[in-house]
C-alpha cells in the first residue's frame, strides 16, 4: 500500500466520462447526490467524440409517420430479436426527450426547413431518424454534457462557494478494482496516471460507463481506452456479462494506408447516397439481401436510386442494410477476390452529390481522407473494409434501473451494458442508448441510496487492491505488456473475429489462457510516473478477460446471428434466439452458461406482423403470442 | 518499404530533461504518432505521450513538432524531407508532467469561468425552432476539439506566465463567441465580460491561433474580431456611456 494513499468519499462514483457516464452524473447530481466522475483520459476526450452519424430518436421531424413503435420494431429487427425487449422499449420511448433535453443544455443540431432538429437516414431505420451535427454528432453530445457538468458546478459554486463541492471530475485516473464489503459495493480503488499514486474512493454506489472492448482486436475503430475495463471490473466484482459473443464489425473502416487501418468511415456516407462496389464495378449489395429483409429493400439499382428522392414509393437501397449484413457482404467479396488492391471495397459518394454538399454534410470524412490517405472523396471513391467497432455484449442489468444483476450498488450504462442491442446494434442507437440508460443509471443509483448508506472499506480489502498495483514492478524477467497485447490482438482478430469456426475458437481459448498466464508475470520498465507500459499492464488484464468471455460464449452458440458468424453453423436457428449466454468469473477463469431470454409481452408482440415473427421465432412461441 | 527515421524526443520532467535521439522504422503513410508508438513499444516502454482517437477528432496528442504546435496523429511523416530529423517536444505554454505530457489544467479552470448557456425559461424541450444558417455561426466554434494548440501558440500566455490569471485564451474566446451567437442564449453582456473579465483586449490579433487550429476554425476573423468590434461599439457609444454613468450613480 502506498504511503500517501489518497482517500475520498462520495455518494456515487461514475467510472467513465463518455456520454453514458456524463449523463448519469448529471442525473445523480440533480438528484442531490455528491458525485465523482473518474476517467482514464482528460475530460472531454472519451470515445463518444468519435461517433459521427447521429443519435436515433423518433421525433418525426423528417417523416411524421415515425414514432416509438416503429423505432422499437427496427431495433428488434436489427438485433435479430435477441434484444431485451424492455431495454429496446424504454430506449425507443425515451430517446426523443433525451435529444430535446440536450437542446435545453445548449446543443446545436442541424435543422430542417421548419427549424426543427434535422434527421438523417441510416441503416436499418425505416425513416430518417438520426439527429445530427454534420458528421461530428458525438463531439456535440460530449461537449454539451461537459458544459452541462460545468453549469452544475457553477451553480454549486454560487450556492456552496466551491464549484467542485458536490461534483468533481477526476481525470487521468485508472480504476483497478471495484471494492465490496458485506456483499455490497463499497467503492473503487485505482491510481493516478500522472504519478502512480493510489486512490481509494469510498462510495456505496458505482456506475460503470466505460464503453467498449475494441482494443482487444487488431483492426478497430476504437481509441486506446476501449480496453473492456468496465466489463472486467464488473466480472471480478461478481456481475455477469451477457451476449459477449456479439461483436459489431462496422462495414466501413479505412483500409489504406496501414497506419489508418480501422479508422471509422461513417455510415452517413451511405445514408447520404454512397454506393458500395467491388473491383469489377458491380454494386454487389443486391446479392446479399437476406430472406428476413427481402421485402424491405430495393432489388435493382434503379429503384434504390429513386428511393433517395421518393421514399414512400420505393424500397431502401441494400447499402442501408444493418451493419452485420453489410460487413459480411464486404468480407465475402474480398475473400472471393473481388476486393480492391488493399483488401477492401469501394465506397463512392462523389457521383451522387456535388462537392460542396459532400464537404458540408460529411466534413470530417473529407478531412480524414484528404489528410490521412490523400484521397479527395468529392472526386474519387474511398477504400473501405470491416473494423471492430462495438460490443453488443456487456454487463447484465435490470432494464429500468441499470442495476447490475447480482451486485447490489453496481450500475452499468452505455456500451458496457448488455441486452439493449441484441445480436447487432443499429447505427445511431448508441448515442441514444447512452443518453437513455445513462440517465436511468443515475436515477437507479439515487433510488438505491435511499435505503443503502455508506459501506466502509476494510483495511484488508485495501491491501489486496494495493498489492495488485504493485505486482508489475515486483515481477522480474517477465515479458512487456506491449508484445503480449499485440499477440492477443492477433489471436482475437484471426480466431474470434468476423467469421468464426468451432476449431479456431477452441484454439483461441487455449491461446488466450496461455497469454493470460504469461501476463501474470508482466514486467514494467521505469517507475510509476506517467508510465504507459505500466498502464497497459492493467488494460491487458481487462482485455484478456473480455477475450476469454467472447471466445467461450462464441464456441457455445452454434448458429450465425448478427455480430456472431459461424462458418460451421452458417444459418440462423430460431431455437438459439431463446438463449442468452451469461459469462461469470469464478476467481480463476470465465464460465459461460445458457439462460432463457426474457419473453416479449403481448402488447409488444402485437406490434409486429405475425409473418415477420415467424422468421425469428419457433412455431410454439408464435402460437403463444407473447406473455401475459 | 520501411525506412529509418531520425527522431529527437524531449524526455524528462519538471525538474530536468533534454532531447534524446532515436532511430526508428517508418512505413508508408505513417503519422508522427505512429513512430512515437513504435519507439514506446520497442525502445522506451515508459515514454509518456497522450493520445486517444488517432483520427484528429479528440485533440489529445497535441505537441510541438519541429517547434510548431500540431496534432501528432494528423502530421504525416512524409510531409518532412527523408533525411530530416523530426523533433518532438511538449507544449511550451503549460507545465511539464513527463516527456510529451503537460499539465493542461489551466484550460479546464478557464472553462469553469465562462458562464454557461442560458436557455429561455418559457421555451419547453422540443419547442425550439432555429434556422440552419443561424446555428451554423456557432457550430463553427463547436467544432473545437479542445486540443489547446491555440492556447499553446498564443504569445499572450506562451511567453508571459503572468498573463494567465487574466487571460482566457483563444479557445475560450470562441466559446464566448459561440454562446454570444447562439440563437437562443438569454445571458446578456457576453461581449462586455469577454473584454472585462476574460482578457479579450489583450489579444492583438496576430492570428497565430487560427494558423494552428486543426479544425480550421477562423478563430480571429469570425470570433475575436467581431467581438472586439462590438465591444468598441458598446463601450465608446456616447449615448450608452452617458446612460451607463447614470445607472452607476444610481447604484452607488
Amino acid at each position: 500500500m502506498s504511503q500517501n494513499l489518497q482517500k475520498l468519499k462520495y455518494d456515487v462514483v461514475i467510472i467513465g466520462a463518455g456520454g453514458a457516464g456524463l449523463r448519469a452524473a448529471v442525473e445523480a447530481r440533480e438528484s442531490g447526490l455528491r458525485v465523482a466522475i473518474i476517467c482514464k483520459s482528460l475530460f472531454g476526450k472519451a470515445h463518444t467524440v468519435m461517433a459521427e452519424g447521429g443519435a436515433a430518436a423518433s421525433m418525426g421531424n423528417a417523416n411524421s409517420n415515425d414514432n416509438w413503435m416503429v423505432h422499437f420494431r427496427d431495433t428488434m429487427r436489427g438485433g435479430k430479436f435477441l434484444n431485451h425487449y424492455r431495454m429496446a422499449e424504454l430506449h425507443a420511448k425515451e430517446s426523443p426527450d433525451r435529444i430535446w433535453e440536450l437542446e435545453v443544455w445548449g446543443a446545436l443540431f442541424d435543422r430542417t426547413k421548419e427549424g426543427k432538429i434535422s434527421q438523417r437516414n441510416f441503416g436499418g431505420h425505416e425513416y430518417p431518424r438520426l439527429a445530427h451535427v454534420g458528421d461530428r454528432t458525438g463531439l456535440e453530445l460530449i461537449r454539451t454534457m461537459q458544459q452541462k457538468i460545468v453549469a452544475l458546478q457553477q451553480a454549486d459554486k454560487a450556492e456552496y462557494g466551491d464549484a467542485e463541492a458536490n461534483l468533481k471530475v477526476y481525470a487521468e485516473l485508472t480504476v483497478t478494482d471495484i471494492l465490496k464489503e458485506n456483499g455490497k459495493v463499497a467503492g473503487v480503488y485505482g491510481y493516478w496516471r500522472e504519478n502512480g499514486d493510489e486512490v481509494l474512493v469510498e462510495a456505496p454506489a458505482v456506475v460503470i460507463a466505460t464503453g467498449g472492448v475494441g482494443k482487444t482486436f487488431k483492426i478497430t475503430s476504437n481509441s486506446w481506452e476501449g480496453t473492456g475495463d468496465g466489463h472486467a471490473l464488473a466480472l471480478k466484482a461478481g456481475a455477469n456479462l451477457k451476449d459477449m459473443e456479439f461483436l459489431q464489425f462496422h462495414p466501413t473502416g479505412m483500409v489504406w494506408p496501414p497506419s489508418v487501418r480501422g479508422i471509422l468511415v461513417t455510415e452517413s456516407v451511405r445514408g447520404e447516397g454512397g454506393v458500395l462496389t467491388n473491383n469489377k464495378g458491380e454494386r454487389f449489395m443486391f446479392n446479399y439481401i437476406p430472406d428476413v429483409f427481402k421485402d424491405k429493400y430495393a432489388t435493382t439499382p434503379e429503384e434504390a436510386d429513386r428511393w433517395y428522392e421518393d421514399q414512400d414509393n420505393n424500397r431502401r437501397p441494400p447499402e442501408l442494410l444493418p451493419r452485420d449484413e453489410v460487413a459480411r457482404a464486404i468480407n465475402s467479396e474480398v475473400k472471393a477476390g473481388r476486393g480492391t488492391e488493399h483488401g477492401g471495397v469501394f465506397l463512392d459518394v462523389s457521383k451522387r452529390l456535388p462537392a460542396e454538399v459532400i464537404k458540408k454534410r460529411l466534413p470530417s470524412m473529407w478531412h480524414q481522407f484528404y489528410e490521412l490517405a490523400g484521397v479527395d472523396i468529392t472526386k474519387e471513391p474511398m477504400e473501405v473494409g470491416p473494423t471492430c467497432h462495438y460490443v453488443m455484449g456487456g454487463v447484465e442489468v435490470d432494464p429500468d434501473t441499470a442495476a447490475a444483476i447480482g451486485v447490489p450498488g453496481l450500475f452499468a450504462a452505455g456500451e458496457v451494458a448488455g441486452g439493449m442491442h441484441g445480436s447487432n446494434r443499429l447505427g445511431g442507437n448508441s448515442l441514444s442508448d447512452l443518453l437513455v440508460f445513462g440517465r436511468r443509471a443515475g436515477m437507479g443509483a439515487a433510488e438505491y441510496l435511499k435505503s443503502n448508506g455508506s459501506n466502509p472499506v476494510s483495511d484488508a480489502t485495501i491491501k489486496a487492491a494495493a498489492d495488485r498495483i504493485e505486482a508489475p514492478f515486483k515481477n522480474q524477467g517477465g515479458e512487456n505488456a506491449y508484445s503480449l497485447h499485440q499477440e492477443l490482438q492477433e489471436v482475437a482478430h484471426n480466431l474470434v473475429g468476423i467469421i468464426r469456426t468451432g476449431s479456431e475458437l477452441k484454439d483461441a481459448i487455449a491461446k488466450i489462457a496461455q497469454i493470460r498466464e504469461r501476463s501474470q508475470k508482466v514486467t514494467v520498465a521505469g517507475d510509476r510516473k506517467f508510465n504507459p507500459g505500466f498502464h497497459l499492464a492493467f488494460d491487458l488484464d481487462n482485455m484478456l478477460l473480455v477475450a476469454e468471455s467472447t471466445a467461450k460464449s462464441a464456441i457455445l452458440r452454434e448458429e450465425s446471428r448478427g455480430g456472431h458468424t459461424r462458418d460451421d453453423f452458417p444459418a440462423m436457428d430460431n431455437k438459439w434466439r431463446q438463449v442468452n449466454h451469461i459469462a461469470s468469473y469464478n476467481g480463476s477463469e470465465v464460465v459461460v452458461k445458457a439462460q432463457a431470454l426474457a419473453a416479449i409481452p403481448k402488447e409488444l408482440f402485437d406490434l409486429f406482423d405475425i409473418h415477420e415473427l415467424e422468421k425469428y421465432m419457433t412455431p410454439e412461441e408464435v402460437a403463444k403470442g407473447g406473455t401475459n | 518499404m520501411a525506412r529509418k527515421l531520425n527522431l529527437r524526443i524531449w524526455r524528462g520532467d519538471a525538474t530536468d530533461g533534454g532531447l534524446k535521439d532515436v532511430v526508428v522504422d517508418v512505413n508508408e503513410g505513417e503519422v508522427v504518432l505512429d513512430v512515437i508508438h513504435r519507439v514506446q513499444a520497442t525502445q522506451m516502454g515508459d515514454l509518456a505521450v497522450r493520445w486517444n482517437c488517432k483520427a484528429g477528432k479528440c485533440g489529445s496528442c497535441s505537441m510541438e513538432i519541429n517547434g510548431k504546435p500540431r496534432l501528432a496523429c494528423m502530421t504525416q511523416v512524409a510531409s518532412f524531407d527523408e533525411d530530416e530529423t523530426i523533433t518532438v517536444t511538449p507544449l511550451r505554454a503549460f507545465p511539464i508532467i513527463k516527456d510529451l505530457v503537460t499539465d493542461v489544467s489551466f484550460n479546464y479552470k478557464k472553462a469553469m469561468e465562462i458562464p454557461a448557456y442560458s436557455h429561455p425559461k418559457d421555451l419547453a424541450p422540443g419547442e425550439a425552432r432555429m434556422e440552419q444558417v443561424d446555428v451554423e455561426r456557432s457550430q463553427e466554434f463547436r467544432k473545437c476539439i479542445e486540443c489547446f494548440l491555440c492556447q499553446d501558440t498564443c504569445h499572450v500566455i506562451r511567453d508571459h506566465e503572468e498573463n494567465k490569471p487574466s487571460f482566457a485564451g483563444p479557445r475560450f474566446f470562441i466559446r464566448i463567441a459561440e454562446l454570444d451567437m447562439h440563437p437562443l442564449d438569454t445571458l446578456k453582456n457576453r461581449k462586455r465580460t469577454a473584454q472585462e473579465e476574460h482578457g479579450l483586449g489583450m489579444c492583438n490579433i496576430t492570428k497565430c491561433c487560427t494558423e494552428v487550429c486543426p479544425e480550421h476554425i477562423k478563430i480571429t476573423d469570425n470570433a475575436i474580431i467581431p467581438m472586439k468590434e462590438r465591444v468598441v461599439d458598446i463601450k465608446y457609444d456616447p449615448a450608452r456611456m452617458f446612460s451607463g454613468l447614470l445607472r452607476r450613480e444610481k447604484r452607488s
